[in-house]
């Protein structure tokens, strides 16, 4: 006998157990399947999220969620093998509530948040992968599970399984993926004492940095990452997956240079690895993403390909966040009608296209390819450190060079074309303006 | 003779030194019974790129002698790496490991 409710969420990440938790509180009979031993034991981020869209579930997250630091001091590196340079930006406002950027460990933060939808009511299945869709017809009306017996027949499935969604493929919403949207992320956590991560990022108490990293990653276009946890880093790369492909370089390699720049090795100096750790992002943003409802089926998070990889914005955790929500409330709406069809669930992509999700995604949409482009990745960095390094070298006894020849061999020296750099800067302008 | 800057920082370029063996040592696996990925070896031999060599992080595909590949599904971070770079066809199957098994990330 197949176990029946009202909706089977797959997946107890971050969107589904938002989606299980709002399903839950409303008085629904709800399902979460996770394959991992415990929620968060098959995911891997960088290791920031930006929890404000938390508030409208979990008021006062910040007084139980597992925080590992608050980040109140953000930097942006444009690095060449020998070069850097930063934006830094410090502020106390994001050290106090409502918060900005917190670092946490998603084998506590998805344990912590599955948890909520467990007590609203919602059961979560560990230990369980969904191995596909059950059909009456075209319509999905639950899944098989690898337990046995382990069929379990819903109203509707919100599929919430990941940057694979093999669920999602399998109801055939996704168009063939092209390997240039998706980037590998590599990671090493690496343990230093508190006080000692406090004095070499220059904070204390709880507060933490986050530095984002454009040139990281030589030959292989992708971006690299360090961040504070409480007594760790979490320091690593991504790498276009086409591109890693084809450079017949190993992954790990990326991660040794990075450490070994000389702007990120005093900073990561002795600290010992902790855990080494590989997931796929999708990165391709709003024109790489899926058809998200199909007949008793909705889709929400990376297995809608809703990371958002805008260069200076890079958020995952709070848009599957968002759009679990959405997708819940949208079945919560389809379920009191008792229409799950296709045409039912339309009111999922009016909700968020009405909210931060898809607004940002479709205002971003051209951001992702430009971020990950050839000139992006491999003049500007070199162009803007010559930059920086032509303006602040005192060449005497030569007298001062005008601005204006500076910024034209800084051009010429990265094989940047004028006019390139001016289209760029439109696309940008548009796409941020 | 430049003044080496490094020096006094105490920062030795090139450490620590970890082998492969040290960084997947860090990982808790629970080995499943039955390999979740399977690779069709015959296909394998007519393929030029290999690209699953080295991409792989995990570092799971080895070449063998006679041109196959030797795949081991024992310490596979279930990424998919693999299966999207794979140009040819059929080479690899590839599933979750059976639930609870696989990878168990503590830290990330």
């Amino acid at each position: 006998m197949a176990e029946r409710f009202d909706v089977v969420v797959v997946g107890a990440g971050p969107a589904g157990a938002a989606a299980g938790l709002v399903l839950a509180r409303a008085g629904r009979s709800v399902c979460i399947v996770e394959r991992g031993l415990f929620p968060g034991a098959k995911n891997v981020y960088g290791g920031v999220v930006y929890p404000r869209i938390l508030e409208s579930i979990v008021p006062r997250w910040w007084e139980e969620a597992p925080v590992q630091r608050f980040i109140t001091r953000r930097s942006t590196m444009v690095m060449t093998a020998t070069q850097a340079l930063t934006v830094d930006y410090r502020t106390a406002a994001w050290g106090s509530p409502p918060y900005n950027g917190v670092t946490a460990l998603r084998p506590e933060w998805d344990r912590w948040m599955a948890g909520h939808a467990e007590r609203a009511g919602a059961v979560v299945l560990c230990s369980t992968v969904a191995t596909g869709l059950l059909r009456d017809g075209a319509r999905v009306v639950g899944v098989r599970t690898d337990r046995a017996e382990g069929e379990l027949e819903a109203q509707l499935v919100v599929a919430c399984d990941g940057v694979n969604s093999f669920l999602a493929k399998e109801a055939g919403l996704y168009p063939e993926v092209d390997t240039d949207h998706v980037t590998l992320g590599v990671k090493e956590v690496l343990h230093l004492p508190k006080e000692e991560i406090d004095r070499r990022f220059a904070v204390t108490g709880r507060e933490g940095v986050d530095i984002e990293i454009l040139g990281a990653t030589r030959g292989v276009p992708g971006g690299g990452f360090l961040y504070t946890n409480y007594d760790t880093l979490s320091v690593g790369v991504i790498l276009q997956l086409s591109a890693l492909g084809r450079s017949g370089r190993r992954p790990e390699e990326f991660v040794a240079e990075l450490k070994e720049h000389p702007g990120i090795a005093p900073l990561v100096a002795e600290a010992e690895l902790k855990e080494y750790s590989a997931h796929l992002i999708p990165e391709g943003g709003y024109d790489t993403m899926p058809r998200l409802v199909t007949d008793g089926m909705l889709v929400a998070g990376d297995a809608a390909c809703m990371t958002l990889a805008a260069g200076i914005w890079l958020e995952g955790v709070n848009l599957a966040v968002g759009a679990g929500i959405a997708a819940a409330e949208t079945a919560i709406e389809a379920l009191g009608r008792g229409d799950v069809s296709a045409a039912g669930l339309a009111g999922y992509r009016r909700r968020l296209e009405s909210g931060f999700v898809l607004v940002n995604h479709a205002k971003l949409r051209s951001v992702p390819s430009l971020v990950l482009s050839d000139r992006m990745q491999f003049r500007y960095p070199g162009m803007m450190c010559a930059l920086a390094e032509a303006i602040f070298t005192v060449g005497d006894p030569e007298p001062k060079p005008g601005l204006r020849r500076i910024f034209r061999r800084a051009l010429s020296g990265a094989g940047v074309r004028l006019r390139h750099l001016l289209r760029d800067t439109l696309v940008a302008i548009r796409s941020f303006g | 003779m430049s003044v080496d800057l490094r020096r006094p920082t105490g920062v030795e370029p090139g450490w620590p030194a970890v082998s492969f063996e040290d960084r997947m040592g860090t990982v808790d696996f629970r080995i499943a019974g039955r390999a979740h990925i399977v690779v069709d070896d015959e296909v394998c031999r007519s393929c030029t790129t290999r690209e699953c060599v080295t991409a792989c992080p995990a570092n799971l595909f080895v070449p063998t002698a006679n041109g196959g590949i030797l795949f081991n599904y024992e310490q596979c971070f279930e990424c998919g790496t693999c299966y999207l770079i794979c140009n040819n066809e059929g080479a690899i199957s590839w599933a979750y490991p059976e639930g609870g098994h696989g990878v168990v990330f503590r830290r990330s």
